[in-house]
């Protein structure tokens, strides 16, 4: 079944209007916005406008419109009569002036039967249960099929010609999409657990309706119902045109079209004249509906591009990692990374100064909560940043070559990275292209990079998939993403990222989308490719345990930058920072106490719009100090390689506990 | 003073073909004042029960009754709601056009309390018990944390006076530095105020911490059921070990003990199973490491569903003699 | 959930293929889609206030020449009757005759409809050639907050121009290149140039909604997750936005496509009537005035045929296009 929501809408003469209402969010200070913009302006001003002249026109020019002038029969225009004369010598331009209000007037009121009963049709299937409900929605399918013009055909006829049939005709043409729009987007908000939880509350469906639903569909209701009004005034002018709609001696701007164009050799003003003026109207609704709709509707839509990140400061502490191994060159080495992204306030540095390197076959794991910069790093690593994000390095360098300088348009780099580095996502239901078979969403890389044939391609895709342990790889190939369960499209990624030869496999959060036995699988499956093919992975997440049982090494994040850097085996009894302490007692284990409060961290992550000067986790570290608040610690190197951002690390932390702080996070 | 008790329930959607069995009569108990943890992974139906239980899943077969009456969620009789649920989704289960306090006040039974004086200082209270200041009634979810929601939420099941709380994984959607504080303030109410719970999660460490019972469900089905220490200290059912060996748990490495045998290797990578089409006998034959595909002796696993007459009410026909099996060097079994 | 309930339909073999189920379930709703038309164009009649036959007529019209033509058509039966007789009729090619000039609709229809079908024609051809690749090219400049003074000029200039109604577009051709010009004749369908006009008028707001749609849509699916995955690829730009991007992309584009077909069927009676095009389209706002009502109620079902017609063929092509919407719609 097509569903259609935001602001498609036919507009009574066989248009559809693809607006971006996606996201409807609350936040009423978006359209005092949306006013502001250049468009918004122009839309409120040429709806004011047009609201101002249906309510002044007949008063003010009400007796010049009606004035008969037997002198001056169908003119052109002229000084006395700007756009002409019709055939009674009555003066067009006040005539179009005058009927502003009939045209607007009866447009707002077809456009309020329309949704009136638009609204009650679709709000039906939810008042009425799922079985009554079935048959609405049916019959809204039924009627919405047909365009509305045909439908306001139909009632034209039944209801006759004349204004009050052409009102009833344009209104119930309208209803059906109006019935459709509302039941999409009551199912929409109907399956949100707030609802769920009204109904537990015990609350009646009436009111639930009233209280919760109608609230949270009415910003694009109005907007629909804003651009509806201007498909009505199109409709309106349509019938009129043909006949059907408003009757001599009242008239509308559709009736004064159909006279002008009788004429419109003698006066092509007095033709287009009425044209342009419902154009205008029309135009203003839809406008006004438009920039309310993308305010609205498209958070996105106020991305902007970042201003330029300076130059790395100097300043930025960060030790990059002593070049010990150049024996073996590392497969990835990074020095002060920094990623630059656009907030919802100007551009933000999520990562500011990470280095690191990785050597062949070393499995690193990266660790931190949501807003640590983890995810950024890795994409920064795979060269995924996209304008208007940027990234910035001291030094950027994959299998020694360098990433930085070229933003991979070299046709080597993207060959390089696209052979060498593999990449596996968080979530494999959409990481795969649902329109491509898997078979050929593998061998594609192949194809592009290594020239292969064809067959060469699948036959390196079956054969990729089956050392990912996929069953009945040759079928699989031939089957599309949908027919796969959630582990084995991960194991497909997973045989993408093999396709090439790859020396890298950056795995974001790849089993956080996972059930916990298929996430064993997942994580084994990662183990051993690493172990066989002698692949570095950069393993990215925000469960400690995950990556402490499967890397070599740790990383841990905050606030964008690494603050420790530890074997793994060393993780439990070696961590110096109190963060990396507080997530490994945080996280209950299978010996916690149960009659003891687990260990909290206090307070919150920090929002990289505003990360304080010194230690940016000093606010929920039981040693923070005024040292620390002040001066940020620099991310030091011991003889063993291991590396922390403390300036009191390794020493004992107290015990916290929500009894010694307070509730930290909830005040 | 309250027990949920769940007796032959099934919920089934759609019909025909497409129709599915979400659940498969389950009978599980919820003792007064104790809290049940119920484990399993998507789509083995552990949160279609919970939604039964309070309503928003048809139960096409059993009955679910609380100290022995049936519940009744259609009428509009009663307004107090006696099962409460928490939900997974800080972010979607308040209403981001209402204020937090509204969303409180509103599941506070009318007939409990008249007048807005009363309602507002009920509401004080209610928040001030899930740790939150009373200045924050007027603010909406958007500016709360997710942490701070799941509050909220707790706040608003609270206010219905509830018997049983129904957590359906509050703690999955968080992180966890703020899954520790949620946690403990769940614990601290429980015993604060007695009540029963249903402890949904698919983290057993999660599960492990708050209940006193456990029960395991795989595919529709409770396959293991019994006290906290015995279920964990030793379980019965294959798939409880299996759950237990994929915890999360730094102390354990697991991926170190790669089998070397293939048709273990084999069934330790299986696709999770079908809900539409539950393998006929032992649901759990075709991945279980000690079934008839490994022990081919075994089939009447193939065959025959194993009854809950076992130690731990494990549904396995080998439950007592499963340590015999070959090649398992998990040091729990 | 749905990743489970989606692996098994296709494992299981060609009895149990999703297509069956798929095919019975299109049909079905066709078949219930055109008893409902059916059964509305026949209350059509009875719907309207009074007797039609003495509107149709006049009131000067005698009343035996009334009543004479409410019994040839059947007006005095039982409404059941009338309803039996009514399908029965259809089916056998016997849609009635005009009230005003007794020809009968089925020829009046044979006659008009090829004109209406092939202005339709056209102009679909045109909008889909134009605005698909204008909409994938504006997404690719403007994708991610960039270009955005092209982005500016194209919303605006998109906006303003799907705000301008056929018919009133009609108008402003006649007058640019009819009257102004005198390129083209202004009215009437003859030579090849005569078609311009009305082909341009249905096809240029139609344009502009769908490259704007396109675009969207393409933005839409240039965030998905599987676009970066292709990026990580490192597959080149036109690659990924030909194989990756527009494949999906298509399955809205063909919908809103398949509705605009529809909508341009019902366009065709206005431009028809500017442009006095001899299609369906005049005769139907003519017999309306007119009052030729069984004229009008088999113009409107040649009409509802022809867009239930279109939505068939649109979901049957979107089934073999998407390989997901079959099983989604289950």
């Amino acid at each position: 079944m097509q569903v259609f929501t935001g602001v498609e809408r036919p507009e009574g003469l066989s248009r559809w209007r693809a607006g971006g209402g996606r996201k409807w969010a609350a936040g009423l200070g978006r359209w005092g916005q949306a006013l502001r913009s250049p468009l918004g302006a122009t839309a409120a001003t040429l709806l004011g406008l047009v609201l101002l002249l249906a309510i002044l026109g007949p008063i003010l020019w009400g007796d010049r419109a009606d004035a008969i002038d037997t002198s001056s029969l169908s003119q052109g225009s002229s000084s006395a009569h700007w756009l002409g004369t019709d055939s009674l010598g009555r003066d067009i331009f006040y005539r179009v002036l005058v009927a502003t209000r009939l045209s607007v007037a009866l447009a707002l009121l077809a456009t309020a039967i329309g949704v009136a009963t638009g609204v009650l049709l679709g709000a039906a299937p939810w008042l009425l249960g799922r079985r009554v409900g079935r048959f609405a929605v049916a019959t809204i399918n039924v009627a919405v099929a047909f365009p509305a013009l045909l439908l306001v055909l139909f009632f034209a006829v039944i209801f006759g010609v004349g204004i009050r049939g052409a009102v009833l005709a344009v209104g119930l043409g309208m209803a059906p999409y109006y019935a459709r729009v509302t039941s999409t987007l009551v199912a929409g908000v109907s399956g949100r657990d707030y609802i769920a939880a009204a109904r537990i509350a015990g609350l009646g469906r009436m009111r639930i309706l009233l209280r919760h639903i109608l609230p949270n569909i009415g910003e694009p209701l109005i907007v629909n119902a804003t651009l509806g009004a201007g498909g009505a005034l199109l409709a309106f002018a349509g019938l009129s045109f043909l006949g059907l709609g408003v009757q001599a001696p009242s008239y509308d701007w559709g009736l004064l079209l159909n006279e002008g164009l009788n004429g419109i050799y003698v006066s092509p003003a007095g033709a287009l004249a009425p044209g342009v003026t419902i154009v205008l109207a029309g135009l203003a609704f839809n406008l006004a509906g438009e920039v309310v709709a993308k305010k609205v509707g498209l958070r996105t839509a106020n991305v902007r591009t970042a201003s330029a990140y300076g130059p790395v400061p100097a300043a930025a502490v960060d030790e990059a990692r002593p070049a010990s191994d150049k024996d073996t060159a590392p497969v990835l080495a990074v020095e002060d990374l920094h990623v630059t992204v656009t907030g919802p306030a100007g551009p933000v540095t999520p990562v500011r100064g990470v280095s690191f390197t990785i050597g062949r076959g070393e499995a690193v794991g990266l660790v931190g909560e949501s807003g640590s910069g983890k995810s950024l790093t890795a994409l920064a690593v795979a060269q995924l940043i996209e304008a208007p994000g940027r990234v910035d390095a001291r030094r950027l360098e994959f299998q020694g070559t360098d990433l930085l300088h070229t933003r991979g348009r070299a046709k080597g780099i993207g060959r390089l990275l696209g052979t060498s580095l593999g990449v596996v996502f968080q979530d494999p239901t959409t990481s795969l292209n649902p329109t491509m078979r898997i078979g050929r969403q593998l061998g594609e890389v192949v194809r592009r990079h290594l020239g292969k044939s064809r067959g060469e391609a699948r036959a390196r895709a079956v054969d990729r998939l089956r050392a990912a342990r996929v069953p009945a790889p040759e079928r699989r190939a031939h089957q599309y993403p949908h027919e796969f369960s959630g582990g084995m499209r991960q194991r497909a990624m997973i045989a993408m990222a093999m396709m090439g030869d790859p020396a890298l496999i950056v795995a974001d959060e790849p089993t956080t989308a996972l059930d916990v036995t298929v996430q064993r699988q997942v994580l084994r499956l990662l183990e051993e490719i690493r172990a066989q093919k002698q692949v570095a992975v950069l393993l990215i997440s925000h469960d400690i345990t995950v990556v402490g049982q499967v890397c070599d090494r740790v990383m841990v994040m905050y606030a964008g930058r690494v603050v420790e850097d530890l074997p793994s085996s060393e993780l439990r009894t070696e961590a110096r920072h109190p963060y990396t302490r507080a997530l490994l007692a945080a996280v209950p284990g299978m010996a916690a106490d149960r009659d003891r409060p687990l260990t909290i961290i206090p307070g919150r992550p920090v929002d990289p719009a505003h990360f304080p000067p010194g230690c940016a986790f000093a606010d929920r570290c039981p040693l923070a100090d005024d040292h620390c608040r002040a001066a940020h610690p620099p991310l030091a190197t011991d003889g063993a390689g291991r590396r922390v951002a403390c300036w009191h690390a390794g020493e004992p932390l107290p015990v916290v506990t929500e009894d010694n702080v307070g509730v930290g996070e909830a005040s | 003073m309250s027990e949920l008790r769940f007796d032959g329930v099934r919920v089934r959607f759609g019909t025909g073909r497409s129709g599915m069995v979400a659940v498969d009569g389950v009978d599980l108990v919820v003792p007064s004042g104790q809290v049940v943890g119920l484990v399993g992974e998507s789509g083995s139906g552990k949160s279609t029960l919970a939604r039964a239980a309070v309503g928003l899943a048809p139960v096409s077969d059993g009955r679910i009754t609380l100290d022995g009456v049936a519940l009744s969620h259609g009428g509009r009789g009663r307004s107090e709601r006696p099962v409460q649920m928490v939900f997974q989704d800080p972010y979607s289960s308040l209403d981001p056009r209402m204020t937090i306090g509204d969303s409180v006040a509103e599941a506070i039974p009318r007939r409990a309390l008249r007048g807005s004086a009363a309602r507002r200082a009920e509401v004080v209270r209610l928040l001030d018990l899930v740790g939150l200041e009373a200045g924050r009634a007027d603010a909406y979810p958007g500016q709360l944390s997710g942490g701070q929601r799941q509050r909220v939420a707790l706040a608003r099941a609270l206010a219905g006076r509830p018997e049983v709380i129904i957590a359906d994984e509050i703690t999955s959607a968080l992180d966890v530095s703020i899954q520790g504080t949620v946690l403990n303030l769940v614990r601290d109410l429980q015993r604060q105020l007695n009540l029963s719970m249903l402890f949904i999660s698919h983290n057993l460490a999660v599960v492990r911490y708050v209940s006193d019972v456990i029960a395991v469900m795989y595919l529709g089905r409770i396959v293991e059921h019994g006290p906290a220490e015995d279920v964990l200290g030793s379980p019965r059912h294959p798939y409880t070990r299996d759950l237990l060996a994929a915890a999360p748990d730094a102390d354990v490495d697991n991926l170190t003990r790669i089998e070397s045998d293939p048709v273990l290797r084999a069934i330790a990578d299986a696709e999770p199973a079908d809900p539409h089409h539950p393998p006929a006998g032992c649901r759990y034959h075709p991945r279980c490491p000690v079934g008839p595909l490994v022990l081919p002796e075994r089939s009447d696993c193939l065959t025959v569903e194993p009854g809950m007459d076992h130690p731990n009410h494990a549904a396995c026909h080998y439950a007592t003699e499963m340590l015999t099996a070959r090649g398992l060097g998990d040091p729990r079994l | 959930m749905t990743t489970a309930t989606a692996t098994p339909g296709a494992l299981r073999g060609v009895v149990e293929s999703p297509w069956v189920g798929f095919v019975l379930r299109r049909l079905r709703r066709l078949l219930i889609s055109l008893l409902v038309l059916v059964t509305a164009a026949f209350f059509m009649i009875h719907l309207i206030p009074g007797d039609p036959v003495r509107a149709s007529l006049g009131a000067t019209a005698p009343q035996e020449l009334v009543e004479a033509r409410r019994e040839a058509l059947g007006l005095n039966d039982p409404i059941w009757q009338q309803y039996v007789d009514y399908l029965r009729n259809l089916v056998t090619g016997d849609w009635g005759s005009s009230m005003t000039t007794d020809v009968d609709v089925s020829q009046i229809i044979a006659d008009r409809l090829p004109a209406t079908v092939e202005i339709a024609a056209y102009a679909f051809v045109l909008i889909m050639l134009v605005s698909v690749p204008v909409g994938v090219l504006m997404a690719a400049l403007t994708r991610g907050g960039r270009g955005r003074r092209t982005e500016l000029a194209f919303t605006s200039s998109s906006v303003v121009i799907a705000a301008i109604p056929d018919f009133l577009l009609a108008v402003g051709l006649v007058y640019v290149f009819g009257v102004s010009l005198g390129w083209v004749p202004v009215a009437g369908k003859s030579t090849v140039e005569s078609y311009l006009l009305p082909v341009l008028a249905l096809a240029i707001g139609p344009t502009a909604v769908l490259s704007r749609l396109v675009r969207v849509e393409m933005l839409t699916v240039l965030d998905a997750d599987y676009i970066r995955t292709a990026r990580a690829k490192r597959l080149p730009a036109r690659w990924i936005y030909l194989r990756h991007a527009l494949p999906n992309a298509v399955t809205t584009t063909l919908t809103v496509g398949g509705l605009l077909l529809g909508g341009l069927v019902a366009g065709t009676v206005l431009v028809e009537n500017v442009l006095a095009w001899p299609g369906l389209g005049s005769t139907i706002v003519s017999s309306i005035l007119s009052k030729d009502y069984p004229v009008v109620q088999g113009i409107v079902l040649v009409y509802g045929v022809g867009v239930l017609v279109i939505n068939l063929v649109v979901d049957v092509a979107l089934a073999l296009l998407d390989p997901r919407s079959t099983i989604r719609e289950s």
